[in-house]
């Protein structure tokens, strides 16, 4: 009846050997780790160090942006046709715009039908509102966190190599997840702004300081800010000559003054573009707009084609970080952070350590507990406990899980909850032995009489863990996932391999006595 | 020569101080409520929003009180600063701004420059009202679905009193455990919602061990009284109580002391758990059981009485 069939002793074997090698990446480095078929644990980035950063894109800016063109191209169109209307309006997400001649009817709903399948129109006599309907508002959603999340990946890891996470999550959400980073501050600064670049040419009919005093500007121009503190204004035209779409290139230089600058160059149709109004505006001076911000508005001195130069109260930092967001591109709309989570490297490292020293002393104190409470029993039980914690490492390498700093912790928890199925055990032998019963029968007995004791109770933990993972947010999905592979590993360890050794020493030893 | 906390052979009636217990539970149930609703939870950040900076003073011991002066002159409402682990370092936890997020970014930045050239930033953690509020739900909703897999896991594999007595005994163990905090002020936190799940799975664990007991001796042993079969289970499962606990602990003092900061109030709200899911799966779960007519209920199945009792 102690037989432990052949195929039971092949599996204990393979797993254990499959254990070891995909936990050996882990220990050992550089050539050695190529032949190995595993890879090393996924740190998580509290202990690599890194930034974790939820992002919201702010659809509310796109949809405002869309509703303003929108209302433009029924301004033009309606003109063209000849409809009179009036107060052409946004409000509450939608345009709204008063026909005067019922007679209008027919061809103002035949322009509007010509918007597309996004908007959907909704009439009160001869008031009508155009808004986006949920098909509408669904694609313009997914349009856009997808073009951030282009924009995103260029800006923070330009040349590929970094290996950030960014990922859609929900509706209007991006996670940034980025390993190794010395400085938080900087990727904020660098998500911080859309960075929507224009050349727009200063209107000289009103200056800023009139335009402030009388509470408007000409038609078709705006008041703008500008960007340094000086509290300047310039009155701008809204008419764009080129914008950041037709940059070729953008990087950090030096003005003629040996202040920093970012020097650009544009392609073909914002060269000929830039080309055809500089030439036209020889002495006026034009704007260069940030984001909304006037940076600075030289003279044009003469035709300028190809490139040029950015200058203003720039820091080198600055000028880079410019440059980086001018090449990759504007974002769609602004992001917002709503979740930061950012560990330094040094604290990531020391938190590895104080890990990996409590899982040690763990280890040890629970290891010599259960050989002075079971003697060989419980040595050979600690075998199957450090059995457990190189499956653990293994599972967690091959199966590229993360492994975070409550992670570690539920590591170290499970190895003082794993001996619970070899104590549950022993016990149960140590009873069958009080009845009198031999050697063979009572381990025997003691492992079949545990065994449903065991799968109830690491199934009721195996529940928790898997609403943790379920519910839980990063470091803590973590510790959810080495519960959760504690718990099957230990479940394997305590009842295969304990179980075989002892097998194999009663074998060996012929033991008729057992003292427990 | 083994190592044996407790006696092989005990015969301690638990169920004599059932009615001990059971005010005692009671007490403790009603004053945790009590705290709870009155004193309320010192939430951290990630369920309340704000701004946690860690950082660590490169020239040797922190001002703590210079700073206090320069970060109470920003103006940033209530600031918590604090030692965290080695004497170099401090955490400082300010609350959620007034405004957007922009609000709350341009504290961090505030807060930062404050601490000036000589503290390096180790760690900045900043939860908007939007997310906190999200987490705190998720937070609620696994408790109560793992309390709910957990109840209907019970009742499938024993009776309905059993699982009653388990989920009580889980009930009382979680709101023990948020009294604590409320008691303590220790912050509660996501990593405290992991330990009370991780305290669910331990105690209920504990329960089903000596539940499983009951219910092979309510079949061994027909003849007995309830409370004396009851008491005989938890005599015969007592030693392996107390060898897991005492295990289960030693693991958790590990990370407690030598874990580093960040983890110790996760352990030592853990190390409260495996006293209290041990003392509620003797008292309280057990207690309770004690009070329903379990053998009626008990169907026979058709399970044979275990061989070792014909031998």
């Amino acid at each position: 009846m102690l037989q432990f069939q052949l195929w039971k002793k092949l599996l204990v074997a393979v797993v254990l050997l499959g254990g070891v090698v995909y936990a050996l990446p882990n220990l050992v480095n550089g050539q050695a780790a190529s032949i190995l078929p595993g890879e090393k644990i996924n740190l998580g980035l509290d202990l690599r160090g890194g930034s974790h950063l939820l992002l919201r894109v702010d659809i509310d800016a796109v949809r405002q942006e869309r509703l303003d063109t929108i209302a433009d191209t029924i301004r033009q169109e309606f003109r063209g046709a000849k409809i009179r209307f009036s107060g052409l309006d946004l409000r509450d997400n939608s345009v709204v715009v008063k026909l005067r001649d019922a007679s209008d009817a027919d061809a103002a709903q035949s322009i509007i039908n010509g918007l597309g399948q996004g908007v959907s129109l909704t009439r009160d006599n001869d008031i009508y509102r155009i808004a986006f309907n949920d098909a509408g508002m669904m694609e313009m959603q997914t349009q856009t966190v997808q073009q951030s999340i282009e924009i995103i990946r260029r800006r923070l890891d330009p040349k590929g190599t970094k290996e950030p996470v960014i990922q859609r999550q929900g509706l209007d959400r991006v996670l940034v997840q980025l390993p190794g980073v010395d400085d938080p501050e900087a990727v904020k600064r660098l998500l911080g702004r859309t960075a929507k670049l224009t050349f727009q040419l200063v209107d000289s009919r009103m200056t800023a300081a009139e335009a402030i005093d009388r509470g408007r500007t000409p038609p078709g121009t705006a008041l703008l800010r500008s960007a340094s503190d000086y509290g300047r204004s310039y009155v701008v035209e809204k008419r764009v000559m080129v914008s950041g779409e037709m940059l070729d290139s953008a990087s950090a230089g030096i003005d003629q003054n040996n202040r920093p600058a970012v020097n650009f160059a544009l392609n073909t149709v914002g060269a000929r573009k830039f080309g055809k109004v500089t030439g036209d505006n020889i002495g006026r001076p034009f704007a260069i707009v940030l984001d909304g911000k006037v940076v600075s508005a030289p003279v044009i001195q003469s035709q300028i084609f190809g490139s040029g130069q950015i200058t203003g109260d720039f820091t080198v930092a600055e000028t880079n970080e410019l440059a980086l967001i001018l090449r990759a591109g504007a974002l769609p709309a602004p992001l917002i952070v709503m979740e930061e989570r950012s560990i330094g490297p040094g604290l990531g490292a020391d938190s590895v350590a104080a890990g990996e020293i409590a899982a040690v002393i763990g280890l040890v104190l629970v290891a010599a507990y259960m050989v002075a409470s079971y003697g060989l029993f419980g040595a050979l039980a600690d075998v199957a406990l450090v059995a457990n914690i190189v499956l653990i490492i293994a599972a967690l390498s091959a199966l590229q899980a993360t492994l975070t700093l409550p992670g570690i912790a539920g590591i170290v928890l499970t190895m003082g909850m794993a001996v619970d199925a070899n104590v549950l055990i022993f016990e149960r032998i140590r009873e069958e032995l009080a009845r009198g019963r031999s050697v063979l029968a009572a381990i025997d007995g003691g492992y079949q009489r545990a065994l449903s004791t065991i799968v109830d109770s690491n199934l009721t933990t195996l529940f928790a863990a898997l609403f943790l993972y379920i519910f839980g947010s990063g470091p803590i999905k973590g510790f959810a996932v080495t519960l959760a592979i504690g718990i099957v590993t230990s479940l394997f360890t305590a009842v295969m391999v304990t179980r075989l050794l002892i097998i194999l020493w009663v074998e060996r030893k012929r033991a008729s006595k057992i003292i427990l | 020569m083994r190592l044996k906390l407790v006696p092989s052979d005990t015969s301690i009636d638990f169920l004599r101080h059932r009615r001990i217990a059971f005010v005692f539970s009671l007490l403790l149930v009603l004053s945790s409520i009590g705290l709870f609703l009155s004193k309320g939870l010192n939430l951290g950040i990630d369920f309340r929003g704000g701004i946690l900076i860690e950082a660590r003073n490169s020239t040797g011991p922190a001002d703590i009180s210079g700073l206090r002066r320069n970060l109470e002159s920003l103006g940033l409402g209530d600031i918590s600063l604090q030692g965290f682990g080695a004497e170099t370092d401090i955490l400082v936890r300010v609350q959620r701004q007034e405004g957007d997020e922009a609000a709350q970014i341009a504290a961090i930045h505030a807060i930062t420059a404050s601490l000036g050239e000589a503290y390096d930033v180790r760690r900045t953690e900043f939860v908007g009202p939007t997310v906190g509020a999200e987490l705190a739900e998720k937070g609620l909703l696994a408790v109560a679905c793992a309390l709910l897999a957990i109840m209907v896991y019970i009742w499938f594999r024993f009776e309905w009193q059993f699982s009653i007595a388990a989920i009580l005994a889980l009930a009382h163990d979680i709101f023990s455990t948020v009294g604590l905090f409320a008691l303590t002020s220790f912050e509660f936190n996501l990593a405290t919602v992991a330990a009370i799940l991780t305290i669910a799975g331990y105690s209920i664990n504990d329960t089903v061990v000596v539940f499983d007991r009951v219910r092979e001796n309510l079949r061994r042993y027909k003849s007995y009284e309830i409370t004396d079969i009851i008491n005989k289970s938890l005599n015969e499962t007592l030693s392996r109580t107390v060898m897991t606990s005492v295990t289960t602990l030693l693991a958790l003092g590990a990370i407690a002391v030598f874990g580093g900061a960040v983890l110790r109030d996760f352990a030592l709200a853990m190390i409260w758990g495996v006293v209290i899911g041990t003392y509620s799966s003797i008292f309280v779960a057990v207690g309770f059981l004690s009070r329903f007519d379990i053998r009626h209920q008990e169907p026979d199945d058709g399970v044979e009485v275990p061989e070792t009792e014909r031998s």
